[in-house]
Formats: structure tokens, sequence, C-alpha cells
């Protein structure tokens, strides 16, 4: 892990390096982002793009790229922006991740690749998903694209979801030259990255542009189609021809806390809320024919610590919320959301109650949502996640106002294809068995990956399941062996 | 892209369309609904059907003007387009031999009963129907049922049709005639669909209803479709839309589709509006147009 300067094209000596400060991410103040959805961070500009590339050590084992869950070549990639090959960069990312735009912008770096950076023993890790995105970026700007020519091999695949993990396995099989197409229960392609993550934070126009650059590599797309009910795997496979198919069809079910009064008006899951408004327009009621309760002037809290919880309440907080909460049930070390997103919701005013649970809604007795009845909490010992487990304290309880609740607390497993496809193996949470090396499930031909196959998690482990599923099925449809 | 192959209108209000879906077409079954959305900037509302040609590759729905979606929809006619139409959704009908059923469909939901007596019929059981509108005009798929139905009886709000009364008038006399009756399926809006839960729930007559809440994906993504049953949440779009009558909290259902009424109503009022200045216009347009230019001169 020493880092060494062989045949490097950074002019700038090692220990000059770490005396670069990390260049701060240009951003929207946060008083007037609060109240718009466009995007929060504002990119790097070539200049910051390459003071900050120079930073990077150059690591002969760079732990960035092992851990970086589709294994991006980080060192290479970040070499070719010190020297200004801007589009060569992000050739060099593409060789591993087909959604660098996605990726450099919601990716949780600091646990995978600047989490492991050698400068962050010292100083500030590198900006890896910074200069991601900046690469990406600039690509699109120059709008020159890299579309690779592969002899077609005559094999077809289904992929069963447009979310981030089929997009990458479809990036990479079309790559290889197979006939790949994508199916998409929504009548827009993309997923979570469509109905789930706001544009503040992941603008729309960056999807559809990485979709019609696969769309020039040769993927095609079906929406409305559900598989498991308007066509099942099965007749994929016998009817249709595909010879292989790879389930990527997400987390599915939103989970409730079954405590009294889920079900007043008011209630949202996250999913709901973040579907009427990045899918759906609803804010643009109306202009778009798609209602949600009008926000404007009043309270609302999300209920969870994870990124899907953030992107929640920051969309209440623009869509003119009063008062916007956090309310978790632990403290700041053990919130899942990334940590730039928690740095941004405090920014922009967004209220944490940490260590708080709601355990009863309350309404106006005609089935309106008026408060949440809640309980503080203390950390014990910890519990099968590793983390401590919250307690409630003793006679803590107390009403938080509240005109919009949104439960963010994870999801359970979508039935749909499970119960349709005689054979797949589940396991007793009902998600797919797949192996982790190969993403190939219980029955032949049939691969799964991403949160269909973990439960809910993040794009990027979306993607490296679709990078290893690709690759096995690459390999399945070359050597026929099962 | 969903095209449009026949447009019929059933009864004021309530149309009936054919549409290319060759996917849904094959897939369908008794108990299962659709999701569209008309163009790009309108919502997604699930919709019954009412049969499908899997040969021909056509699926129909039914659709009853209610709010602004449904009365755009009701202008569409053969040939025009649907931009998005997924499914079939929900979980199908369970039909089996139980003995003797008796479907019920009140207004619009007979469409959605329709399929699912015939299945009922053809695995053997003996099918009483039950079917009820407003009034004689809103009666729709009378042949229909009455062709898979052993006996079928309607009532009419008014009377002005059948007889007098209320489909639960006619449940209960089979009930106090001694009929014996093996499940009841209803389909229709949620008060009827209430009083013959209460009504079966007392003599013990397994009773399955279809729901219709707000939905939004139909995939069980959302969970907007929520609804209360034996005190659990459900989703109508991956657990139902069928359920037990007797476990369905109604009061839930009912407040849950109240949520958005005031959108619903502005949403409506203003595409009333704009539809009647659009009309006007064009009325004045053609009543320009019939005049010689000449005399329109005059006028001026």
């Amino acid at each position: 892990m020493s880092p060494v300067a062989k045949k490097s094209l950074n002019p700038m000596p090692l220990k000059e390096r770490i005396k670069v400060p990390r260049q701060l991410m240009p951003e929207q103040a946060a008083e007037e982002r609060a109240h718009n959805f466009t995007e929060v961070n504002l990119g790097y500009s070539p200049e910051l793009a390459q003071q900050e590339a120079v930073r990077c050590l150059e690591c002969a084992k760079p732990t960035c790229t092992d851990n970086c869950p589709v294994g991006v070549k980080v060192k290479e990639f970040v070499e070719l922006i010190v020297v200004g090959d801007f589009l060569g960069a992000a050739a060099k990312i593409r060789e591993d991740n087909v959604l660098p735009a996605v990726t450099g912008r919601v990716c949780p770096q600091e646990d995978h690749c600047e989490g492991k950076c050698l400068l962050s023993k010292k100083v500030k890790p590198l900006g890896i998903g910074y200069l991601e995105r900046f690469v990406a970026d600039y690509e699109k700007r120059m709008g020159i694209r890299f579309v690779p020519g592969a002899q077609p091999t005559g094999k077809r695949v289904a992929v069963v979801g447009s979310g981030p993990s089929g997009l990458t396995v479809a990036g990479d099989l079309v790559q290889k030259g197979h006939k790949v197409r994508v199916f998409e229960a929504l009548h827009e392609l993309g997923g979570v990255l469509v109905y789930g993550i706001p544009e503040f934070r992941l603008p729309k126009q960056i999807i559809r542009e990485q979709l019609d650059y696969m769309r020039e590599m040769g993927v095609e797309f079906e929406t409305d189609v559900v598989v498991g009910r308007t066509v099942t795997i099965d007749e994929l496979i016998e009817e249709e021809g595909y010879d292989a198919v790879y389930i990527g069809t997400g987390a599915g079910l939103p989970q409730f806390m079954n405590i009294p009064g889920e079900h007043f008006n008011g209630v949202y899951s996250a999913n709901e809320f973040l579907t009427r408004i990045n899918l759906m327009k609803a804010y643009k009621f109306p202009t778009y024919d798609e209602p949600m309760l009008d926000l404007r002037g009043r309270d609302v809290a999300v209920i969870g610590g994870g990124n899907t919880a953030l992107d929640a309440i920051r969309s209440a907080l623009r869509l003119g919320a009063r008062k916007a909460y956090v309310i978790y049930r632990r403290s700041d070390a053990e919130m899942p959301a990334r940590a730039e997103e928690v740095h941004h919701a405090r920014q922009e005013g967004i209220d944490f109650q940490m260590l708080t649970a709601p355990v009863e809604f309350l309404s106006d007795g005609k089935g309106w949502l008026t408060a949440a009845r809640c309980v503080r909490m203390e950390l014990g010992e910890p519990d099968a996640s590793g983390r401590r487990r919250p307690v409630p304290k003793q006679g803590s309880e107390f009403d938080l106002p509240l005109s919009v609740a949104i439960i963010a607390i994870g999801t359970s497993a979508n039935p749909i294809v499970q119960s349709t496809t005689p054979g797949l193996g589940t396991n007793k949470r009902g998600y797919i068995q797949a192996s982790e090396e190969t993403q190939r499930t219980t029955r032949k031909a049939v691969f799964a990956g991403g949160d269909i196959v973990t439960g809910s998690a993040t794009v990027i482990l979306a993607m490296g399941a679709g990078r290893r599923a690709a690759k096995s099925i690459h390999e399945y449809l070359t050597t026929g062996e099962w | 892209m969903f095209r449009i192959v026949d447009a019929q209108f059933l009864a004021p209000g309530i149309k009936r369309f054919v549409i290319e879906a060759p996917r849904i077409a094959r897939k369908q079954k008794p108990g299962q609904f659709v999701i569209l959305r008309i163009y790009e900037e309108g919502e997604r509302i699930p919709v019954t059907i009412e049969n499908s040609d899997p040969d021909r590759g056509t699926v129909n729905i039914v659709v009853q003007s209610a709010g602004k979606t449904t009365q755009l929809l009701n202008l569409l006619n053969t040939g025009d387009q649907i931009l998005d139409v997924v499914g079939p959704l929900g979980k199908p009908s369970q039909i089996a031999n139980y003995g003797t059923v008796v479907v019920v469909g009140g207004g619009v939901g007979t469409a959605m009963a329709y399929p699912t007596a015939a299945a009922l019929k053809s695995a053997g059981n003996r099918v009483i129907s039950i079917v009820g509108a407003r009034n004689k005009e809103l009666v729709i798929l009378e042949p229909e049922m009455r062709a898979v139905s052993d006996s079928l009886m309607i009532t009419t709000d008014d009377g002005s049709y059948a007889d007098k009364g209320f489909v639960t008038d006619k449940l209960r006399q089979l009930i106090q005639n001694g009929t014996r009756i093996d499940l009841v399926v209803a389909v229709g809006p949620i008060v009827m669909m209430k009083a013959i839960a209460e009504m079966t729930r007392k003599e013990n007559i397994h009773t399955v209803v279809s729901l219709n809440p707000i939905m939004i994906d139909g995939t069980g993504m959302c969970g907007g479709c929520r609804v209360l049953v034996d005190g659990k949440s459900q989703f109508a779009c991956v657990d139902g839309p069928e359920f037990d009558a007797h476990q369905v909290d109604f009061a839930v259902l009912v407040q849950r589709n109240s949520m958005y009424r005031d959108a619903e109503q502005r949403s409506l009022a203003e595409f009333q509006r704009v539809s009647a200045v659009e009309s006007s216009a064009r009325e004045l347009e053609h009543a320009c147009a019939a005049v010689p230019a000449s005399r329109r001169g005059e006028q001026r």
C-alpha cells in the first residue's frame, strides 16, 4: 500500500500532494435551495477537478478500487484528469461503471472508495465522487459518445427492472455483443433513480441521457410490463426465447411501523410520497393531474434515518413545509444516510429529533393526522445488526404536532416475481436466493441481484451485483454450463 | 401507446373501450385490473377489466366518468391512443366449485363482477346474480350477466326498471327464502359492499369484496393503496384487490379515498371550465363558418 510515483503523469511531488486541500464542491446556498428542486451540488470546473486530482497518492495497491462494488479504476481515471484528458477519464470509468453521472452523485463514497483512501489517514480523502461526476458531466457536455462495436453473439437476455442493477447488467452485456431487452413495470425507465431520488440530488435529465446512451449501445426497453403479471419469467424463456433472465426488481413493499393511526390521512410511506413528487410530478398539480397534500405552512416529519428519509423530508421542505423533522430512534453515529446528505439537510434547516420514536399517530377524530406521540430513546446493548439497540426512556412521551408523517423505515420483499416463478428459491424474508459470487438463482438461466436479493441497500451495491451478474451471465451464455 | 379499437357507451357516463394490449389480453384473469395514464401529465388510475380476447390481443375496460381523468378518458374514441396501460394487476379471483354463489354487481362494479361470475359458472357453480343501478339507463351488461347466471335479479333505486330497491333487498330475500349460499362476491360502491358484508356476517356466509382504493404504481412499491383488513395493513394491488368482506375496515377505506377530494374537485372544475371555453369557442367558430364572409363583415 505504499505510495509510488513510478511513471506517474502527475507532476506534483508526493509530499506536496498531501498539502493541497480537498477542493470544495460548489453548491447552491442553503437558504436558496431549500425552496427549489434544482441540484444542490453544482459540480467542479475543469480547474477545480485538476486541482483535486493532483492530490491522488497513486497507491500501488489502490484500496479505493478494491472497495468499489463495481471496481472503478480510480487511480487511472484520476491520472487522466491530471493531464487534462477528461474524455479518456470518462471512457476509463465506463469500462467498469455504466452510470458514472449517477454514482458520482448518489454513491456513499465514504463507505467505499473515499472511506479507504490513504489520504484520509492524515487529511481529507480524495474527492473521488466529485471527480467521477465531473468527467461524466464533461463527457455529456462534449456530446461525445463511446459506442463499442462488439460482435453479435446471437444470445438474448431479458432484464427485469430498469433500476441501477438492471441497467448495469444491460450495459455490460450489450458491450459483450448480447442482445438485451429491459422490462420496466412503470411508465418511466430508471427505477429508484426516477421515482425515488429527487431532482435536487439527481436531475432526471441525467437519467434520460444515460438511457439514451444505452439505447445507442443497442439496449432495448419496454415499459408498462410487470414481470410476473404481464408476462412470467418462464414465458420469457420458453415462449419469447430469452437465453437468460436477470431479475433486478428492487426492494418492493414499504414497511410500516404497525402502530395505531398509521392509516390516517396524512401518513405516507416514503415510497408513495417520493413517487408522487418525482415520478408523477404532483408538486406541479394542477398542471400535472396526480395530487398530493399541500405542504405549505404545514409541519411534516419523516420517520427513519436513511437516504430515502432525507430525500423525503428535504422534498417536503422544498414544497413549503413550515417545520421539517427527521425522527430517528438511534443517534447520529448509526444514521445510515450519506454523510453529505445529512450535512446538506442540517444546512437547510431540517430539525433532527434523534433518539426518538413515534408510538402512535393522533387524529382530529375525522381521520386526519394531527400529531405523532413520540418517546425518547437511549442506546442499550448491541442488537443483531451490531448497532446499539434503542430502548424507550420511561415517562419521556410527548406529542409532536404534524400534518404529514412520512414513514421511511425500509422495505420488505415484493412477492410478485417469486410467487409466479416455480422453483425460484427465496430466503425466509422472501428475498430471492442468489449466489453472492455469480448472482445465480436456484433456477437455471435465471439470475438476480440488487435489493430483491439483499433487501434495501444502495445504488452502487445494486450496480455491483449487476456487474457480477453480467460477468456470470456472459460465462453461462458462452459455455452453456450452469 | 395502446390503441383503442372500439369505444361504446354502455350507459350514460359509462364507456367500454376495446384496447390493443396483447400481453395483457393473454394473461388477464377474472378479478384483475389495469392501471392507465392517458397523457404525459396524466395521473395513473386503476380501471376495471370487463373481458379480454387473447386471440385478437385486445382487452375490454369499462370506465365511469367521475373525475377529470375518467371524463377525459370517456372523450376518447376508436383510433385514439392511451399512453400507458399496465396489467393485469392484482391477484385473480379464487375460482372453484363452491356450490351456490351469489354475485352482486353495483353500478359500474358489474363490469368487474362479470368475468368472475362467468368463471364461477364455468367452474360448475350455480350462479345467482344480482345487478343494481340507480335507474334503468345505468343498468349495464344485462345480457352478458344473464348468459353466465342461473338466475339474474335486477334492481333500480328509483324503480324505473325491474324491481325498485337495492341489491341488498334481493340478497336478504334469498337468505330469508332459505337459499343455501356458499359464497357471495360483491363488487360496487363501498356503501353497498359494506351493507352486504354486514348482512352476510350475521348469516356466516363467506363473502368476498373487490376494493378500489387510491393507487399509483399497482405493483406494491408505493403502499398508497393500503387497506385495513383484520386490523392489519394490506396492499390492495398485491394482496388484493379481493378481500374477505367480514375483515375489511370500510370506514378507513372511505376515509382514505377522501384524501384528495379537494384536489380532485379543483382538477375537475378546472377541466370543465376549460372544456366549456373550448366548446363554446368551437361553436362560435362553427357558427362563424356557417355565415358567408360578406355577411360576417356586415355584422361587424
